[in-house]
This record gives C-alpha cells, structure tokens and sequence, in this order.
C-alpha cells in the first residue's frame, strides 16, 4: 500500500474496550492502522469527525492512557500473501501463530510480517519469457514445496506490460523481486488489504457441484462450486462436527478454516485432525491444502470481526492461481456480535436486537465473495464459503439467521431434535433448501448420472411423506394406520437410518462418495419397492416390520467408503429375505 | 501529562490529587451511579488498571472501565452504598490488577477477592500473574483426550467429561445441582489422578456454601482444595472478579505446577447478573433480556481458560454450574454458555421427580470430547456404540411413553412396549445412584449391557455383532 504522507502523531483521549478515539491525527483515511501506545497495539480507523478519529483496536487495550501517541502507519489491514501459507495457522490479522509464544500478550508483534516469515527462502521456478507482454494473472513462475498445490507466482492485479526481467531458478525471500514488468517490480509474495475484494474477469454460467462426501448434503442439498452456504444450528447440533467433515472429505483443492470466536481446543482439534489424515488426491497430508485462520473466541473481538475477511482473501488468492477454494466460517454469528459489540460502544442506534442497521449489507458482501469465476489470468476457479450460524436460543427468526438466509444459495438447516436423538449429521430435511438442484441435477445428467434428480425427487417426498404419517401415527397409533402406509412410514426409517445418517467417527462412512451415496439411496427405495409389493400380496405389514432390517441399515458402514458395488451387491439377498415373508 | 510520581500543583485542597504511599490519590469525584464511580481530574490511568478506593478510612477496590479526556469511570467491587463524593480517595494501581500465584492457594478458603477467611495470612506466591489471563496460542493446546472417570454412570457412560474440557451442568433452581458437582469434584480421577480443586462460589447462599465445604472437607484437609467464596449478600460486583482469581490460580497450579485442576464455578448465572448491572449502570444497549453484546465474549474469556497445552502435564478442567431461570436452556446465559463450553450436562425437574439422582435429562445432556475421549485406549473399545445406542433407544422410548399416554400402553406395539420397559431399565439400573456412591467405568457399562438386553436384538442397530457376542448379557429378551 501506498504511504499516505508522514506517519502522523495524535493524541488518545478516550478509551472503552476496544473503541479508542484519538485527536490530531491530520489526513487518517478511513480503515487506516494506527500503532497506539507503547505497545503499539494495532487498531484500525472506523470514523473520522474534524481531526478526531474513533478506532477499533486489535489487541486488549489494558493499561492504554489518555494522552498515549497514536501513530499513523499509511496502511490498511493487509495480508502478506505468497508460499507459505498453507499448512499454517494464522490469527484474525494474519499474524502466524505457529510462531507466536504459549500465551498471547498483546506486545508479541505488531504486524503480520513474522521475521521467521521473512527470512525463509524458496525455490522460484520461472515460467514466463522476458520481452512477452504480461498482464494481470499471467504466471510468472512456480514454487515448488508449498503445500499440496502447486504455487503459481502470478502477475498482480493492476500491473501489465513487458516482462523486462524475470529472476532465474533461484533461492527467494517472500519480499524478494521475482520479475520487472515495466518499471514495476513484482515480488514473491503480495501485500493486500483484506477488506478489498480480489478482482477476477467474469463469472461463467453452469454449476459444478462441490461434492462434501457427506450424504444428505451430496444428495439432497447440493452445494454448487462458488455457491454460498450457511449451517444455521443451535448449540448441540453438531455444526462444527459437519463443518470439519467437510474441511477434511469436500473435493476442494484449498480449504481455508476460519475459527472465529470458537473455540480453542476444536482448533487444536482441527490441526490435529487435519495433520493426520492423508490427503488421497495427493499422498501428503490434508493439512498441506489448509490454511487456517484461528480467532478464538478468548482472542481480541476486533480481530475476529477482521478474521473473516483475512480468510476470504487468502481464498481469493488461490482461486486466483486457478484453484477451487473452500472457506469454511465458524461461525458468522461471532462475526456479527463482533459488529454489534463495536457499534453499541460507538453509540450507534440499533436496529434490532442492538446489531447495527448495516448487518444484512454486511453479510451480503461478506457472502458475495464467495463465486465460480473466470480469473483475471483466464482460469475456472471458484471460492465457496460455507459459514455457520449460531442463533440465539435457537431462534431461527434472529437477524443473523434471517439475514444470512438471503443471501446464501444453500441452507443446511441443523436440528436440535434429530442431534438429541443422536441423528447426525441433524440436517433437517424440512427446513433446509438449495437453489442449485436444477443445475446440480443436469451436471450429473451429463456426468454419468442421470437419475441423480429423479432418486432425489423420491426421496424428498418418502421423507415428506413419512413425516406426514409419523405425526398421525403418534395420535392414533401405527398399528391403526394401514399397510401401505406402514411401510412408507418403515421407508422413511430406513431412508433416515440407513442413507441420510453419517457416522463421522467411522473409516467406513466418515466419507461417502458419490457412487455408494447413489447406491445405498437406491437400495433402501428398491427395499420399500418390495415391501410396498409383499403388503399388496397380503404379507402382513408387522412381520415385515419385525423383519431384521440391519443389513440395509449397516451396509454404510460395512462397506468401503467408495464401494458401492458391495452396496449394490447387498440387494439380491436383502430382497429375497423379505420375499421369504409370503 | 502528569507524572504520577510527582504531585503537581498544590495539594491542598480535598478533591486535587495528593500523592500518597508513591501514588497519586485523586478525590474530584465526579459522579456515583450504581456500582460506577467517575473521578475527574485524572492523568495517565490506563484502560483495566486497578484502583483502591479509600471511603473514609476503610479500602474498596475498583477496575477502570473507562478513560475519557480527564475522566475515568471505575467500577467498585464492593459498590458505592455509603460512598459521599467527599470522603473518597483513589489511587490507582499503574496496571491490571495481578495477584500472588502459587502452591500456597491449596488448602485456603478465601473471599471472592481472594481475602482469606480462614484466620490465616494474606495468600502469597513467588510471582504475580495478571487475572484476566492471556488467550492461549490454539496452536499450543493439546486437544483433549484423556478421559476423566467421575464414578458416576450417567457421566461416565454418556457424557465422558475429559480432561482439559469445559462441560457445564445446567440446572434449575431447587435441583441438586451442588450435590452433582461436589460428587465429580470429591470422586473425578484421570489416569488415577486425583484432581486439585479449585470452587468459586458465586452468590450461593450460606447453605449452600456450608453443604459445599461439608462435602469437601476431606479434599480440603489433604490440601488440595482451593475455596473461593462469594455468597449471597456479599458484594455483587466483586462476582466478576472471583472467577477470574481462581481461573488465575488454576492456570498456575496446573501450567507451572503441573497439576490437573478442575474449576468448579458456581452459579454462573449470579455472574452474568453482576455483569448485566455494571452494564445496566454504563447505559449500554443490551442485547437480550437485558444482557450486554458482550456477554459472550466475557464468559468465553472465562470457559476458553480449560485446556491442555503440548508438552506439559498440568491441565485446567472447567465445570461451570448455573441455574436456568424458569428452567429456560434458550435464556441467554445457558444458551451462551452452551455455545462456547464443549456441551453440557442439563438437569431437569421432571427426571428428579422420579426421584433420580442425578437427575440428568441424557437426551440434551452433550460431551463433544466424548469421541476422542472414549472408546477403544482411552476406557473401553464398546463405549461409544453402546452410549450411541442407549441414547437412540432413550429417544425411541420417549417417544414410545408418549404414545402410550395417548392411546395406553395396551395399543403399543411388540417392540414399543419393550422400549418402555427398556427406560425403567435404564433408569433405575444405570442413571439412578448414590451421593456418594462410585462406580468403576466396567460396572457402569455392564449396567447400560444390561438394560439393552431388555430390547430385541435386531433392534441393536447401532452395535456390531461382534460387540454384541461379545457383551450382551446371557439369556436376555435379546439373544
């Protein structure tokens, strides 16, 4: 970033929290960072009046003074984005914690530029030719060993021309030049305000599904590549659970896992999690397509109000390299308190439940990051976000939550009934919804799977309709309701149990692919099929409900995660046990 | 700026600052409102600095909450009853407040500031550590593993409490909810540890605080018990301090001492109040109910203190216990509380009034380190599935009893009715206990093998056959 003048000197005359106002600061801009105290705390500017200026600041403001120097620095709130970055564990403001000590003192570092960062030299491998005409997201060159995908060295937005000088095969520093484009040098790593968004060309049309490995997600509430999605559940529900399921099976090429205002020992977990398990695409780890940025909820609230937006620009950055990116937030919710918390101190009317008037403004930008695009370098690549949301009470008409829906093309519903009857993952199949079954459905029509819409459609109305009788049946008993429904009501078990539950901790069905999701759907259907035929033929419908059903209802988790032939070859001895009921 | 050390102008009249025991004392007092008290006048006091407040001869102690201009508003622990604007000084302390830390905590019985009650001397230590704390590198902590066998089933079993969680009960008023956890606090062991204890009391009456000490007296006398103790009628205020001592006191005894602690924090729901009237007195647009916005964010900064850090053997286990105003679990103390505590443990009325103790409601009871704290290596290679499948057929029999009351149990179904039966079962065999009765992690599970084998086996879906060979009772409904 450009230095907007002298550093300048003001003056800090009050401080509540983390809201801090500081007079004579002359030319402050908005979003401008302010080092204040001895401790040069980082705080950022929110309002400016005359030559007063109201800051948020980042770190505990414990011990700062009326009268303290506030010191312009000429910066917004940037990234320091190049090699490096996946595999590690950053905080709100990108600072890396792999780093940083045992306990987290205010005076640790002032900015995200780690000296270990800093110093640590990679191998640029060039790629392009001196004298070609670059312009924005051509790659320069490669750096081999940083993470599980390969690091494209690109040509930054808003530089184009000649390439006058491009290094050779060389050992580099992350602020290191790498390539001359004109008179612009362009160096390893790029600095970027995370407030801003990443430009990109267009946005083609066409979804692409972004397949979870989770069942009811894959199957009935698709995700499209670049779609938006919020996981509203109150506490108990297992919104982190589904959440790092996803972070560890979703066929993303880059997951980056915002921890905000969450807690620390589920982001130990993570780590943990992540660092043992083997990334199957690649051989490494899958902690090599991660980067995770951790704002626990103990953590300064100002840098969890930034840490979203320091996770969606380190997506931007690698979609931009051509890669489909996964921002996976927990939880949004946080985020909007943060907000909140902030406005309150800064005596803004409220509008309601004390969030500021901005909120939905602000979550829709936040979730119009997300996107397939066409980068500035000619690339498909997308980020997806999926953010969690914890309403109040479990009061799904709070503004988060009302907001949120707006703007999300998918909402993964979590319900408090099914995870105390320990159905997990709890997505309720009454409250949750996609926009993309249409296009999700001709992608699999075109891609092998034709009767994806059609296995969903009937599905969608078994569960519909087993919920239907399930509340009549708990008035007037099943025994009173007649054969056929019974057997709806049996499909709708079997379907439940059998398909749409997911047992996360199992090697079995932790994941699921596409095909044994499918299969597994099919045979349940073809089951109801039969039982549908043996109570029209007279069979009663209590010696098939008696009947052992446990080996549609253990055929996730008794084959193979991708197997779906041993699922497919369970339905001949299955049905001809029940045929045996004549 | 004025240097604190020199006193500036004259000191002669009342309210210009005078310096005293090396710090300036300040008497401008400018306003007293609720627990707040702004004092004018004031240069160079920092943001959280610690204050002692002298109200004509006797010492109250404040935090600043706020610095403006010339202007600091304070909140008095001990609140402003009695306070006239003439006969205050305050000298404030150059930085947060810090206490002693150390060995020395063990065994003593303080008030909520940390003031012994007990006859003895002031608590001292070798250092000092700030009571706020500092936020714990995620990166350091060593995620939660080891399980924690408290000896009681419907702990053990169902919701393993492990070591370094935070897992609060929720209560209602008039449950026993005390009784619960002065029983995980008398009987908790890890790897065959006992923990060191430390109990915050926070506005319990003196009852209760009596039946506490009573129930604890012999981890007390073997010094291993720390007591905190804010009732009823002491100082609201000083509530929000007691917590933040005995999480300091904890992180010391188990980060540098290398003990495994458990923090029994009790009622935080007293806590969230003295919070919402310091916020009520600042004319602060609340959130719910009258809470502040950042009420989640303080009781995270009080929860998120529980940990494990890599590399080291001490560990900090949180057991926050609060009542739930009209048993209310959306109210915003539990609901919050619920959000950052890593599940929880929720009493109900209706389970007490059949007259189980603990009388814990197991379908909304959680523990979300359960999975990487139990199981095979960690207590017992069947415990998750049978936890899974005594839960599911809990819910399944709720629903069953449900039925039954509408259209009578003779109406029921086969396999319904043994869910009934199923429930008795459970309740009486596995959930039921003794105050002071401990069972082994073995007789527990064989208690939940037990009560499955009411049910028809096919409907054990959640075992594998081989657990099932391996663990169903002999000659059950079952086998």
């Amino acid at each position: 970033m450009a230095t907007l003048g002298e550093p300048q000197a003001g003056t800090v005359v009050r401080v509540s929290g983390p809201l801090m106002e500081v007079d004579g600061v002359e030319g402050v801009a908005m979003l401008e960072i302010l080092a204040v105290g001895p401790q040069r705390i980082s705080a950022e500017t929110v309002a400016i009046a005359g030559n007063r200026a109201t800051l948020q600041a980042y770190e505990y403001t414990g011990g700062v003074k009326a009268g303290d120097a506030a010191v312009a620095t000429g910066n917004q709130l940037t990234g320091l984005l190049g090699p490096g970055l996946l595999g590690q564990v950053f905080d709100g403001l990108m600072r890396p914690l792999s780093s940083a000590p045992l306990w987290l003192t205010p005076g640790r570092s002032t900015s995200e530029e780690d000296p270990g960062i800093l110093a640590r030299k990679w191998t640029f491998v060039p790629s392009a030719a001196v004298g070609e005409q670059v312009s924005p997201g051509d790659v320069l060159g490669t750096v081999p060993g940083a993470g599980s995908v390969e690091h494209r060295v690109l040509v930054p937005p808003g530089i184009s021309g000649e390439l006058a000088w491009l290094a050779s095969e060389s050992q580099v520093r992350a602020l290191d030049p790498v390539a001359r484009i004109g008179s612009r040098e362009v160096s390893l790593a790029e600095r970027w305000p995370v407030r801003s968004a990443r430009p990109f060309r267009d946005r083609p049309a066409g979804a692409v599904p972004l397949h979870t490995g989770q069942r009811v997600l894959d199957l009935m509430y698709p995700l499209a590549r670049g779609a938006a999605a919020a996981v509203p559940g109150g506490f108990g529900t297992g919104k982190t659970m589904l959440l790092q399921q996803i972070a560890k099976w979703s066929d993303a090429d880059v997951i980056v896992y915002v921890g905000c205002g969450e807690r620390g020992n589920e982001m130990a977990d993570v780590l943990d999690g992540l660092s043992q398990l083997v990334d199957e695409r690649t051989g490494g780890k899958l902690i090599d397509r991660t980067v995770i940025i951790a704002n626990t909820s103990n953590m300064p609230m100002m840098a969890r109000e930034a840490s979203i937006y320091t996770g969606i620009c380190v997506a931007e950055y690698y979609r931009d390299m051509g890669y489909d990116v996964v921002v996976i937030a927990d939880s949004t919710s946080r985020w909007a308190e943060a907000l909140r918390e902030f406005a309150n101190r800064n005596g803004d009317l409220p509008a309601e439940d004390g969030y500021p008037a901005n909120l939905a403004s602000a979550l829709a930008a936040f979730y119009e990051r997300a996107g397939r695009v066409t980068t500035l370098g000619g690339r498909t690549a997308s980020v997806t976000v999926i953010g969690a949301v914890s309403p109040p009470g479990g009061d799904m008409t709070e503004p988060v939550t009302t907001d949120t829906q707006r703007f999300v093309r998918c909402l993964w519903l979590l319900d408090r009934d099914l995870a105390y009857s320990r159905h997990y993952p709890a997505v309720s199949w009454t409250g949750s919804f996609t926009r993309d079954e249409e296009a999700v459905g001709r992608w699999h029509t075109a891609n092998g799977d034709p009767g994806w819409a059609k296995r969903r459609a009937r599905a969608a109305s078994l569960l519909a309709e087993a919920d239907r009788l399930g509340d009549l049946a708990d008035i007037i008993g099943a025994n009173s309701l007649p054969g056929h429904e019974r057997m709806v009501l049996l499909g709708g078990r079997l379907l439940r149990d059998g398909v749409l539950m997911q047992n996360a901790l199992s090697a079995n069905d932790g994941f699921c692919s596409a095909e044994k999701g499918a299969a597994l759907l099919d045979l349940v259907l073809d089951v109801v099929d039969t039982c549908q035929k043996l109570v029209e033929d007279g069979v009663p419908a209590t010696s098939i409900e008696q009947a052992d059903h446990g080996p549609v209802l253990r055929a996730r988790e008794e084959t193979g995660p991708r197997d779906a032939a041993a699922v497919s070859s369970r339905r001949a001895e299955i049905v001809r046990g029940l045929e045996a009921l004549r | 700026m004025t240097d604190r050390t020199t006193t500036p102008g004259a000191a002669d009249s009342e309210n210009l600052p005078r310096k005293a025991e090396g710090r300036i004392s300040h008497g401008d007092v400018r306003e007293l409102r609720g627990p707040l008290l702004v004092m004018g006048d004031v240069a160079g006091v920092g943001w959280d600095e610690f204050a002692s407040v002298d109200v004509a001869g006797r010492e109250r102690h404040g935090l600043v909450l706020e610095v403006d201009h010339d202007l600091v508003t304070l909140q008095v622990l001990e609140g402003t009853d009695g306070m006239a604007p003439g006969n205050i000084r305050v000298r404030f302390a150059g930085q947060p407040l810090r206490i002693p830390v150390g060995p020395g905590w063990l065994g003593r019985v303080c008030n909520g500031r940390g003031e012994p009650l007990d006859g003895g001397p002031p608590v001292t230590g070798d250092t000092t550590l700030p009571v706020s704390g500092w936020p714990l590198n995620p990166v350091h902590r060593e995620p939660p593993q080891e399980p924690v066998l408290t000896g009681i089933s419907v702990i053990d079993a169902l919701t393993t409490l492990v070591r370094g969680q935070k897992l609060p009960i929720f209560s209602v008023p008039g449950l026993p909810h005390l009784a619960l956890a002065t029983q995980i606090a008398a009987q908790a062991t890890s790897g065959g540890t006992a923990f060191r204890v430390v109990f915050a009391a926070m506005g319990l009456t003196h009852a209760d605080i009596a039946y506490v000490r009573d129930r604890l007296e012999e981890r007390s006398a073997a010094g291993e018990l720390v007591l905190l103790l804010n009732a009823a009628d002491d100082p609201v205020i000083e509530r929000i301090l007691t917590p933040r001592i005995a999480l300091t006191v904890a992180e010391h005894l188990a980060y540098t001492e290398g003990h495994d602690v458990l923090v029994i924090m009790s009622d935080m729901t007293s806590y969230a109040e003295a919070v919402r009237e310091v916020s009520a007195a600042r004319r602060e647009i609340p959130a719910r109910r009258g809470y502040p916005g950042y009420l989640y964010s303080d009781l995270a900064s009080l929860y998120e203190r529980c940990g494990r850090v890599r590399g080291q053997n001490g560990s900090v286990t949180i057991v926050p216990v609060l009542t739930m105003p009209a048993g209310d679990i959306t109210h915003p103390v539990p609901d919050l509380t619920g959000y950052i505590t890593e599940g929880q443990i929720v009493l109900s009325a209706e389970v007490a009034a059949r007259g189980i103790y603990p009388p814990v409601d197991a379908l909304s009871s959680l523990s979300r380190l359960m999975r990487s704290g139990a199981g095979a290596g960690r207590t017992r290679e069947d415990h998750l599935d049978v936890a899974a499948q005594v839960l599911a057929a809990l819910a399944r029999a709720r629903q069953a009893a449900e039925l039954a009351e509408l259209v009578g149990a003779g109406a029921l179904s086969e396999t319904d009715r043994s869910y009934i039966a199923y429930r008795g079962q459970v309740e009486s065999g596995l959930l039921n206990q003794g105050h002071d009765e401990l069972r082994s992690l073995d007789d527990t599970l064989g208690r939940a093998w037990s009560a499955l084998a009411t049910l028809p086996r096919q409907e054990l879906t959640m075992l594998s056959t081989e657990f099932l060979d391996r663990y169903l009772p002999e000659g059950s409904e079952a086998s």
